[in-house]
C-alpha cells in the first residue's frame, strides 16, 4: 500500500496535475454557484476537456476537482439566497440560510468551507486505507436495505415537526411523495398522473421544485415585508467571519461523526450525498440537547456543519464502488465511469493491479483538491458574502432571474418556468399558513428512490416479508421509526411536564 | 376557517382525486400479475393523505400564537405588506416565461431585470440597464459559449 501511496503522490504532485486540480476546483465552484447546474451537469460539460488531455489520471484529477468545487459552489447559493441547486445541499439551506438572514453569511460560508474540507479529507483518508475492504460491505446492501435507508433519510422531517406542526410536516411529506410519482418511473412502463401533459412526462424537475419551494417564496417575502429587507442581513453580511473557539468546540464532534457516517453512506451505491446530508442532519438534531436542538432550522451552526461534512465525505465515499467494483454509486460517478471507459481504463477489481498509478493518484488528488478548495475559498468568502449587500432593488430582480434561469437551463423548456411560478405561489401560500416546506422537498427527493427500491425488494421476495426477515432492513427501519418518534415523544413529555408544574404552582 | 384549514381541505380534495386516479389507473395485462403495481404506492399515499388532512381539519387545537409570529410573517401587519409589488413581480415573471423564447434570451432578460427594478422603485434606469446588460450578457456567454448549452440570444426575426 505504501508503495501505491508513493506512486500516487508522485503522479498527483506533477505540475500539470496540480494545475488541473486548481483549475477544476475554480471552474466547479464558479459554475456550481449557479442554481440549476449541479456537479453532474458540470462534469458532463467538462468531459470533452478531460478526454482531450489524454492522460487518464490527469483527466480524473481534473474531474474530481470539478466535483468538489461544484458541491462547495452549490452550498454557497443555498446559504446566500436559499436556492439549493443540488439535492445534496438542500439540508445546508435549512440552517445556512437563516444564519445568512441573521447577518452571519460570512460565518456560515466559513463553517461550510471548513466542514466540507474536513468531510472531504476524512473521506479521502478512509478511502486510502479502507477502499478495498469496504467494497465488499457495499455489496451486502440490497434493494430491501436501500428502501430502509430511504426511510431513515425521511426521518429528517422530524426536525421540522415543531410545536403543533407534526401533522402539517407529515402532510407536506406526503405531498412531496405524491409529486414524486408524477411522470415516468424506472420500473414501470407508462407515465403516471401526467394529466395528458407531455411536459410532465419526465415528472417535476428537482431544480424547479427546489427553486419554487425555497428561493421564490423567500424573494417574494423580501418584497412583501418592507421591514424584512431593511433590517435584514444587508448591512452586516460580512461582519463576524471568524469562528470562535467555543463554536469550533461545538462543531468539531459533529464534523468528526458526520464525516465518518457520510463516508459510509456514500460507499453504498445509490445512497449518495443527498441521503448522507439528510441523515446527518437528522442524527445531529437528535443528539443535540435542549436549547441546541430547538435552534435547528433557525440558524444552528451544528445544523449547518453536519450536512456539509456528510455530503462531502459521501462524495468521496462514492468513489469506493466506482474504483474498486466499477459500479457507479450516483449520477455523477456514472458520468465519471463513462469518461474512464472513454479513456480506455476499466474501473473494477483489477484497476488497482493494472493501473495502480490512476487508482492512487485519484485518491491523493482528492486530498489535494480539498486543500486547494479551502485555500481558494477562505479568502473569497468576504467577497462572496458581500453579494448580500447589493441594494434590494438590484438584488431581488437578480435572485428571481437566477431562480428562473436555473430551472430553464436544465430542461430548456419554457413551460418549466410557468410550473415554477405556479408552484412558487402555492409554496408562498403554504408558508403563510405555517406549513413547513422542507419535508415536501425531502419527500420528493426520496420518494422515487424509495418506491423503486421497495418495488424491487417486493418483486424479488414475492411479498413485503423482507421488512422483518432481513435483520439489516429491520434494524434500519427501527432506527428510522425511532428517529421520528423520539423527538415527538420528548416534546410531548416536556409539554405535559410544564403543564403539571404550572398546576402545582 | 383559517388559511391552514383551507389548505388542508384542498389537500383532502387533491388526495381523493389522486386516490381515484390511482384506483382507476389503467394497468397493462402483464402488470396485473406483478406483486407491486404502479398504483400500489399512490393508493397508499392517497389513504395517508386523506387521513392526515382530516386530522388537521378536525383538530380543534389552534396554532399557538407565538409560532405565527416567530418566523418571517407578521400577521398583524399584513396590510402594510407590498402586495402590489409582489403581484407585479409575479406578472413580470410570467411574461418572462412566455416571451423568453420568441424575444430571445438577452432582450427578454434585460427587459425582465429592468422591469423588476422599476416595479421595486428603482428609477435610475441607466444603472439598471447597464447592470442588466452586463448580467444577461455574462450569463449568456457562460452558458452558451463556455458550457455549450443552447440559449437563443436574439429575437425570432434576427435569426
Amino acid at each position: 500500500m505504501l508503495e501505491g501511496i508513493m506512486l500516487g503522490l508522485e503522479t498527483a504532485f506533477s505540475l500539470q496535475n496540480l494545475f488541473l486540480v486548481v483549475f477544476g476546483c475554480l471552474i466547479g465552484t464558479l459554475i456550481g454557484m449557479l442554481p440549476g447546474l449541479g456537479p453532474m451537469s458540470i462534469i458532463a460539460i467538462m468531459i470533452p476537456v478531460a478526454i482531450n488531455i489524454g492522460d487518464p489520471s490527469a483527466a480524473l484529477i481534473l474531474l474530481a476537482g470539478v466535483y468538489y468545487g461544484a458541491i462547495f459552489g452549490g452550498s454557497t447559493s443555498s446559504i446566500l439566497i436559499n436556492a439549493p441547486g443540488v439535492a445534496g445541499t438542500v439540508a445546508t439551506a435549512f440552517d445556512g440560510y437563516p444564519m445568512a438572514r441573521q447577518g452571519k453569511a460570512g460565518k456560515a460560508l466559513t463553517i461550510a468551507a471548513i466542514s466540507s474540507f474536513c468531510g472531504g479529507t476524512v473521506g479521502a483518508i478512509l478511502l486510502l486505507f479502507f477502499a478495498p475492504a469496504l467494497s465488499s460491505v457495499a455489496l451486502l446492501f440490497h434493494s430491501a436495505e436501500y428502501f430502509a435507508l430511504m426511510v431513515v433519510g425521511l426521518s429528517a422531517i422530524a426536525a421540522f415537526a415543531g410545536s403543533g406542526k407534526v401533522a402539517k410536516a407529515l402532510m407536506m411529506t406526503i405531498a412531496g411523495l405524491m409529486l414524486a410519482t408524477v411522470g415516468e418511473s424506472a420500473l414501470f412502463n407508462a407515465p403516471r398522473f401526467t394529466m395528458g401533459l407531455s411536459d410532465l412526462q419526465s415528472g417535476f424537475s428537482f431544480v424547479t421544485l427546489a427553486m419554487a419551494l425555497f428561493a421564490l417564496p423567500e424573494a417574494l417575502f423580501l418584497v412583501l415585508n418592507p421591514n424584512k429587507s431593511n433590517t435584514s442581513a444587508n448591512n452586516q453580511a460580512i461582519k463576524d467571519l471568524r469562528i470562535t473557539k467555543e463554536e469550533a468546540k461545538k462543531i468539531a464532534p459533529v464534523i468528526a461523526r458526520q464525516s465518518i457516517q457520510g463516508f459510509l453512506i456514500g460507499v453504498m451505491p445509490g445512497a449518495g450525498a443527498t441521503i448522507a446530508s439528510f441523515l446527518g442532519y437528522a442524527v445531529e438534531r437528535n443528539i443535540a440537547k435542549g436549547a441546541e436542538q430547538e435552534e435547528f432550522g433557525k440558524g444552528s451552526i451544528k445544523g449547518l456543519a453536519a450536512p456539509e461534512a456528510a455530503n462531502n465525505a459521501a462524495c468521496t465515499g462514492s468513489f469506493v464502488p466506482l474504483l474498486t467494483l466499477g459500479i457507479p454509486g450516483s449520477g455523477t460517478t456514472a458520468i465519471l465511469l463513462g469518461a474512464l471507459v472513454a479513456l480506455n481504463v476499466n474501473p473494477g477489481p483489477r484497476l488497482m493491479i493494472d493501473n495502480p498509478s490512476i487508482f492512487w493518484a485519484v485518491i491523493i488528488s482528492m486530498y489535494i483538491g480539498n486543500v486547494v478548495l479551502l485555500i481558494l475559498n477562505l479568502p473569497m468568502i468576504p467577497y462572496i458574502a458581500k453579494l448580500l449587500t447589493i441594494p434590494r432593488n438590484y438584488l431581488i430582480p437578480f435572485i428571481l432571474f437566477f431562480t428562473m434561469i436555473g430551472a430553464y437551463i436544465g430542461q430548456n423548456n419554457a413551460t418549466e418556468l410557468l410550473i415554477l411560478i405556479g408552484l412558487g405561489i402555492g409554496a408562498t401560500l403554504l408558508r403563510f399558513a405555517d406549513y413547513p416546506l422542507p419535508p415536501l422537498l425531502i419527500g420528493f427527493i426520496l420518494g422515487g428512490m424509495m418506491e423503486n427500491n421497495f418495488a424491487r425488494a417486493v418483486n424479488l421476495t414475492d411479498g413485503a416479508a423482507f421488512m422483518y426477515e432481513r435483520p439489516m432492513t429491520l434494524g434500519l427501519l427501527l432506527v428510522g421509526v425511532l428517529l421520528i418518534v423520539i423527538p415527538i415523544f420528548r416534546k410531548y413529555r416536556l409539554k405535559t411536564n410544564s403543564i403539571n408544574v404550572a398546576d402545582g404552582d | 376557517m383559517t388559511l391552514d384549514k383551507c389548505i388542508a381541505v384542498l389537500f383532502l380534495t387533491v388526495s381523493i382525486v389522486y386516490g381515484y386516479a390511482s384506483y382507476t389507473y389503467p394497468l397493462l395485462p402483464f402488470e396485473l400479475n406483478m406483486v407491486f403495481l404502479p398504483n400500489t404506492m399512490p393508493l397508499a399515499l392517497s389513504v395517508l393523505g386523506i387521513l392526515i388532512s382530516s386530522i388537521i381539519i378536525l383538530s380543534k387545537k389552534q396554532v399557538p400564537a407565538e409560532s405565527l409570529t416567530d418566523g418571517d410573517i407578521d400577521f398583524s401587519r399584513l396590510r402594510d405588506y407590498n402586495w402590489g409589488q409582489a403581484l407585479g413581480l409575479l406578472i413580470a415573471m410570467t411574461l418572462y416565461a412566455v416571451l423568453l423564447r420568441p424575444l430571445g434570451f438577452i432582450p427578454s432578460t434585460v427587459a425582465f431585470l429592468v422591469g423588476c427594478g422599476w416595479i421595486l422603485g428603482e428609477r435610475r434606469l441607466h444603472i439598471m440597464l447597464a447592470s442588466s446588460l452586463i448580467g444577461a450578457g455574462t450569463i449568456w456567454y457562460l452558458v452558451q459559449e463556455v458550457l455549450g448549452i443552447f440559449l437563443k440570444p436574439l429575437p425570432w426575426f434576427m435569426g
